[in-house]
């Protein structure tokens, strides 16, 4: 486990920081860019899991543990999300046949 | 704690009955656990709080003055329900049990003591709340509500969990008080982690109160889901959302508002204005109330900007004079709506003679969130003025006049079609149950308006 750590830590935490940051925009680009509910929610959870890789890096440099216990709050409830987040598109896909958001226009955007 | 205990209990409760199919003793059940939780809060005012729980949360009397206002609202909200969720399905009893589940997460929302705690209430309220907005399985706008606030509601969370984790770097701490003294002992310097964090967390609480530039999907969500539902949205949560926000800022990110209140001054400008001016051109009655919602979510910011030992007081007042008036417009919403099928402001003609009680309800609730004096919209607006000029924001307090008389015009819109207007349409029969409410709101609303004292200096 020692060594493990250690392993993480031959990183330096800047590219930690500058990873997540990128992997995080890309989530955001997809989300305003892509017209696909299924991939719209799929760049959400690349968003969340950039948080994750955050979170446990600099759990480790800080050798707290606290962190890590976020990360699994995150998983969860991000579980939760998907259960919810899925059956709501089911519910459309079965009245418009698509999963386009751009069907979504009945209500002004 | 008993409160949340209850809160968490009761809805597996009430699924229980559900299956059982005991659908008529759902409505008692639940106001009877309502009352004995609202109970069980007020016991725990002035107790000496300290953090429970390894300092996860604190029940402090914030947190019972805001349990207590959010339970007291929701009691109200499900009164309305008698008969409303029989028409969208059989199985009733499962809509009553998500209602209380997001409650829980309200509860908790308002007395977290870890950041850990605020996103677990944030996001046990939000799946709650995306489960609701659809709940007209076949409508096609309650559907689009559903996906609009799914799809923003988890966005928005994304940004909210990076803000968080950005000031857990810097500060190696999720728990507020070890980032406040962490705050304390580096007063001056930018710090591009924390800084960063703490944008990215006012980006996401925005998103979730729904102050603009982040207000978008507030009104397709609120005019798609069933309006019982965005009578919730709009009273409930948002009150919620301003206390985890007030809860936040006042025990953490006090010391530096000098680097995030200028922030927060443009999005309340922007606010006030968007919601304001949009909802002038509003055909709709409950689009208007959304653009509503939008532009007191521009003044309850006030609080934030001004933040002091009186905020608290002033979002409590601000957030109960919003609510209940809210309530009382949504209700008399639905009345009309069931009779005449559409939300228009042309629904509400001839109101004035088709039912008077409606009417002067409607009116008082009208009045009050316009700010008239006399009314509980005025003590709100009266307090969070305070505030601002205090902190010498006098020009804030300046455009948030003009606003204040720019939504006089589309709040007397109503009046003017109940009154003024005749319209055809028999009488209109309000049920036992919504004579009970309105006339409940709306006498809290006048007593609050009178004679404020007994709920300002509350906390």
């Amino acid at each position: 486990m020692e060594s493990f750590l250690n392993a993480i830590k031959t990183v330096p935490l800047n590219h930690y920081i500058m990873l997540s940051a990128i992997i995080f925009s890309i989530g955001v680009i997809g989300v305003l860019l892509r017209r696909n509910a299924i991939v719209i929610f799929m760049s959400i959870e690349l968003m969340l899991n950039a948080v994750n890789l955050l979170l446990t890096a600099f759990s480790v440099y800080r050798g707290d543990a606290s962190g890590q216990v976020f990360v699994f709050f995150i998983m969860a409830l991000a579980a939760a999300e998907v259960a919810v987040g899925l059956a709501i598109i089911v519910m459309i896909y079965r009245n418009t046949n698509s999963i386009d958001i751009n069907v979504l226009n009945r209500l002004k955007w | 704690m008993t409160t949340l205990i209850i809160l968490s209990v009761l809805p597996l409760v009430l699924l229980y009955f559900g299956l059982y199919k005991a659908n008529k003793a759902l409505l008692p059940v639940t106001v009877i656990g309502l009352l004995v939780a609202l109970g069980f809060a007020v016991a725990e005012w002035n107790n000496g709080a300290q953090p429970i729980f390894t300092g996860m949360m604190l029940f402090d009397n914030f947190s019972v003055a805001f349990s207590g206002i959010t339970i007291i609202s929701t009691l109200l909200i499900l009164l309305l329900s008698k008969g409303y969720f029989e028409k969208i399905s059989s199985n009733v009893a499962e809509y009553y049990a998500i209602i209380l589940f997001a409650l829980a997460g309200i509860i908790v929302m308002v007395s977290f003591y870890n950041m850990v705690m605020l996103f677990i209430g944030i996001e046990i309220m939000s799946v709650s709340l995306y489960i609701l907005a659809g709940i007209r399985k076949n409508d096609f706008a309650s559907n689009e509500a559903a996906l609009k606030y799914f799809l923003m509601g988890a966005f928005s969370t994304g940004f909210l969990l990076f803000g968080i984790t950005l000031i857990y770097g810097a500060t190696g701490a999720f728990n507020l008080e070890a980032i406040r003294n962490w705050v304390i002992a580096h007063p001056r310097e930018i710090d591009p982690l924390f800084h960063t964090g703490l944008l990215l967390i006012i980006i996401g609480m925005c998103f979730k109160v729904g102050a603009a530039p982040f207000h978008f999907w507030t009104p397709d969500v609120y005019e798609g889901s069933p309006t019982l539902i965005t009578t919730f949205m709009s009273t409930v949560v948002k009150t919620a959302g301003f206390a985890a926000f007030l809860r936040l800022f006042s025990a953490c990110f006090a010391q530096i508002s000098d680097f995030w209140a200028p922030v927060l001054v443009v999005i309340t400008v922007i606010t006030l204005f968007i919601g304001n001016i949009t909802a002038l051109y509003q055909q709709s009655f409950k689009r208007m109330l959304a653009f509503s919602s939008i532009s007191h979510a521009g003044y309850l910011l006030f609080a934030i900007v001004a933040l002091g030992a009186a905020s608290a007081s002033s979002v409590l007042v601000y957030a109960l004079a919003y609510s209940i008036a809210s309530i009382i417009a949504f209700g008399a919403l639905i009345l009309v709506q069931q009779q005449s099928g559409t939300d228009s402001f042309d629904s509400f003609n001839g109101l004035g003679t088709r039912n008077p009680f409606l009417a002067l309800t409607l009116t008082i609730a009208m009045l009050s969130l316009a700010g008239i004096p006399l009314t509980a919209g005025f003590i709100g607006k009266f307090f969070m003025f305070t505030g601002a000029v205090s902190h010498y924001k006098i020009w804030l307090v300046i455009i948030a006049v003009v606003n204040a008389i720019i939504s006089i015009f589309y709040y007397f819109r109503v009046i003017i079609a109940m009154y003024f207007r005749t319209g055809e349409g028999n009488t209109l029969t309000v049920p036992a149950y919504y004579t009970f409410v309105l006339g409940i709101s709306a006498l809290i609303t006048i007593v609050i308006g009178i004679y404020p004292d007994f709920i300002s200096n509350l906390i």
